[in-house]
């Protein structure tokens, strides 16, 4: 055990919160819909059956483990080595199925038989969407119109697989006004449905339960990790856009505190401008989506639009955990442009043969600055959060229209 | 104190409260405060006042529409404060409410909220997303301006909440009539007696029930249920929403809502009590008991 550790329970939720952040600041009418589903997840990890059963869909029906995979060239500059922890493999081509499963699983538990999910880059819509269809429940995805149409293939498979889309035309018609739409459907059908959040952010359980439920990407890499080197990374690096597979890959690794646990934000066209989505360097603490947390706003705490060129990034706020990695100095942020990501997109894709999700493209394009300004050779392991897939219009259109 | 007396004058005269809600300057400044003397010209005995917010989770469509115009012209909370302090000056007696959402209350600093809000003559804030659970990041502040904290009492809470309800509200209870977020599309009142009852138990402050309520008719079920004010929102934001660009015509229908909508909130208990009445003469009929047969002509037609 490392010594410098702090108290252990730092960086546990006490309740609702960890440190100050985080609550649950909803209507006073969703509190028994909160309560009912904090008592099934605390139930659940005590389950045996239901963690067997989380266990095999894991493996048998989504393919975990994910492996980690060296990079051949991608930013093997002064002798650093770049890790991959494949989440573009898990079925669905996101880390969104793990807890979507899980979270499936729990509605199911409660005798919930429909589903609302939001979703920005449709990665947690699909993965909603294949859970439903192979669980039996219904499925109602609210994605930003915007969203809808930067993300257009993965609106087609989530209807595939039986989901109703229903696009959100209001406010930046992206991920916050989806996320607001879904709780406005949860004030009148919580006894029959259940709010399946896709991220770290919301409500307590929210947080905390998506963490759990995602916290096996972390546990897996440092194994694997462990095995191909022999040692721990020296840093860890991750997107950050609600904070999901950010936390999911740092949270084994937070009491190891030799190693870099490091956050990117979509820098958008630059953190000067009004064209970013980076909350936890640019923005302020607040109250939003039911946590108290860092949020994108004015002086007067009207929330502002944010903009990336990666719909699952373009968030005005975070997971209440991340202010408090942050905070607490544990972890460290730093934000990539859109140029910078569409520029490791192309490269990895010609480098190493995989096309990462514009999402993922950030923490890769951070991981070749990072190998770049070290003076030594370093081990990084990078969260491959998703597929480049469901982008390829989009940036096709992209890099067209820049020609 | 405002509520107090108010509540107690009502109880009195055997009526209940009638509480229109406005958002602050909307659909302009000057317009707000020409809708706010229409309103109390018109029977209401309190107001409750929204703040504008960029995410409004409890709203449904018409309010959120409304939001956008204060919202487009920069009429934020500063502004909203100033609009009331003119409100106050003109009615010293009348109960002020706020509504509205947590993060616009912790922005600015908690303290210089309250502050802000007990000097331009608040009596009350509700705060949409803040449960009696999360009570704590705001409640000293509060107290320390004298400004009284609204919970909601909402169709499915649980026995503890209820209790924290009834507890830490302070100036009126305010009951949802249903589940979901705001509109005039779901009228159902799902609230029955017996929240009503429980919260009597508990002694919560007076009950003012809101969440669909548009109709005379709902204000008389809402009197058999047994609260004690109620709370119109949607139905006149909508009417500003289709009436704006007209502010002569929307004033006139906001007008006669407001009159119809206190009329029925001051009339409900007697009327209730001659149906009761009515209804109790027929079963003296049906029993051959003749001595109200007046009443029970009425009920055989
Ligand atoms: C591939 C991928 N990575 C990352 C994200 C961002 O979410 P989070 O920060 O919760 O991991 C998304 C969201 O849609 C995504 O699809």
């Amino acid at each position: 055990m490392n010594q410098k550790v702090n108290a252990p329970t730092q960086f546990e939720f006490d309740g609702a919160y960890i440190g100050q952040f985080g609550g649950q600041f909803v209507p006073q009418l969703l509190m028994p819909a909160l309560q009912q589903l904090n008592k099934a997840f605390e139930a659940s990890l005590v389950d045996n059956d239901f963690q067997t059963e989380l266990k095999r869909l894991l493996k048998e029906y989504a393919g975990r483990p994910t492996p980690v995979t060296e990079c051949t060239s991608y930013a093997r500059i002064n002798q650093s080595r770049i890790f991959l922890k494949r989440e573009d493999l898990l079925h669905g081509g996101a880390h969104k199925t793990n807890q979507v499963l899980a979270q499936a699983l729990l509605a199911k538990k409660m005798g919930k038989h429909r589903i609302i999910a939001e979703t920005g880059a449709g990665q947690h819509g699909v993965a909603t969407a294949l859970a439903c269809a192979l669980l039996g429940l219904k499925a109602t995805i609210y994605m930003g119109k915007k969203d809808c149409d930067r993300q257009a293939p993965n609106v087609f498979r989530m209807q595939l697989m039986g989901a109703e889309v229903i696009p959100v035309d209001n406010g930046s018609a992206s991920l916050k006004d989806a996320i607001n739409e879904s709780l406005r459907d949860w004030a009148s059908s919580y006894e029959t449905t259940h709010y399946l959040l896709g991220t770290v952010a919301g409500p307590a359980p929210f947080p905390k339960m998506v963490r759990t439920f995602q916290k096996i990407i972390g546990e897996e890499a440092k194994q694997q990790m462990k095995e191909l080197i022999g040692q721990l990374p020296d840093a860890v690096i991750a997107c950050v856009g609600g904070g999901s597979n950010a936390i999911g890959i740092f949270a084994d690794f937070i009491k190891d505190e030799q190693v870099r646990l490091i956050g990117v934000e979509p820098a958008g066209k630059g953190l000067d401008t009004n064209a970013h989505g980076a909350t936890l360097l640019k923005g302020h603490e607040g109250i939003l989506h039911g946590a108290r947390t860092y949020v994108m706003q004015d002086k007067e705490g009207q929330v502002q639009e944010s903009h990336s060129v990666s719909a699952g990034l373009d968030y005005p706020a975070v997971g209440p955990e991340h202010v408090h990695l942050m905070t607490s100095g544990r972890a460290e942020y730093v934000s990539v442009t859109d140029e910078e990501a569409l520029e490791a997109f192309q490269e990895l894709s010609k480098s190493e043969g995989i096309i990462p999700a514009l999402e993922s493209s950030h923490a890769l394009a951070y991981a070749k600055k990072l190998a770049a300004e070290s003076t030594e050779p370093l081990n990084i392991l990078v969260n491959l959060s998703g597929r480049g897939d469901k982008d390829l219009a989009h940036v096709m259109s992209i890099l067209n229209s820049s020609n | 104190m405002r509520y107090n007396k108010l509540f107690n004058s009502l109880k009195e005269r055997n009526q209940l409260a009638y509480i229109p809600f406005l958002l602050l300057g909307d659909p302009t400044e000057e317009l707000s405060l020409k809708l706010i003397d229409t309103l109390v010209k018109n029977g209401a005995d309190a107001l409750e006042l929204g703040f504008a917010f960029s995410d409004p989770v409890a709203d449904g469509p018409v309010i959120q529409a409304a939001s956008l115009r204060p919202l487009t012209n920069g009429f934020y909370v500063d502004a909203g404060f100033k609009l009331i302090s003119q409100v106050r000056a003109k009615y010293p007696d009348l109960p002020i409410g706020i509504l509205t959402y947590a993060n616009l209350v912790f922005a600015p600093g908690i303290e210089q909220f309250y502050d802000k809000a007990a000097r331009s003559g608040v009596d009350s804030v509700l705060i949409a997303d803040c449960p009696v659970e999360e009570r704590d990041l705001f409640s000293a502040a509060a107290r320390n301006c004298s400004i009284d904290t609204v919970y909601i009492a909402p169709p499915d809470a649980g026995p503890s909440s209820l209790e924290l309800i009834a507890n830490y509200s302070q100036g009126y209870t305010y009951v949802l009539s249903r589940k979901g977020i705001t509109g005039t599309e779901n009228s159902q009142q799902e609230t029955g007696t017996d929240l009503i009852e429980q919260l009597k138990q508990l002694q919560a402050p007076p009950l003012v029930q809101g969440f669909g309520i548009s109709k005379p008719e709902h204000v008389l079920q809402a009197a058999e249920a047994g609260v004690d004010g109620i709370i119109t929102g949607s139905a006149i934001v909508n009417l500003i929403n289709e009436h704006y660009n007209t502010p002569d015509k929307m004033l006139d229908l906001v007008a006669d809502y407001a009159k119809t909508m206190s009329d029925a909130a001051h009339n409900a208990r007697h009327q209730l009590k001659m149906v009761h009445t009515i209804e109790k003469g027929s079963n003296y009929v049906d029993s051959g008991n003749n001595q109200t047969a007046a009443a029970g002509n009425g009920t055989a037609s």
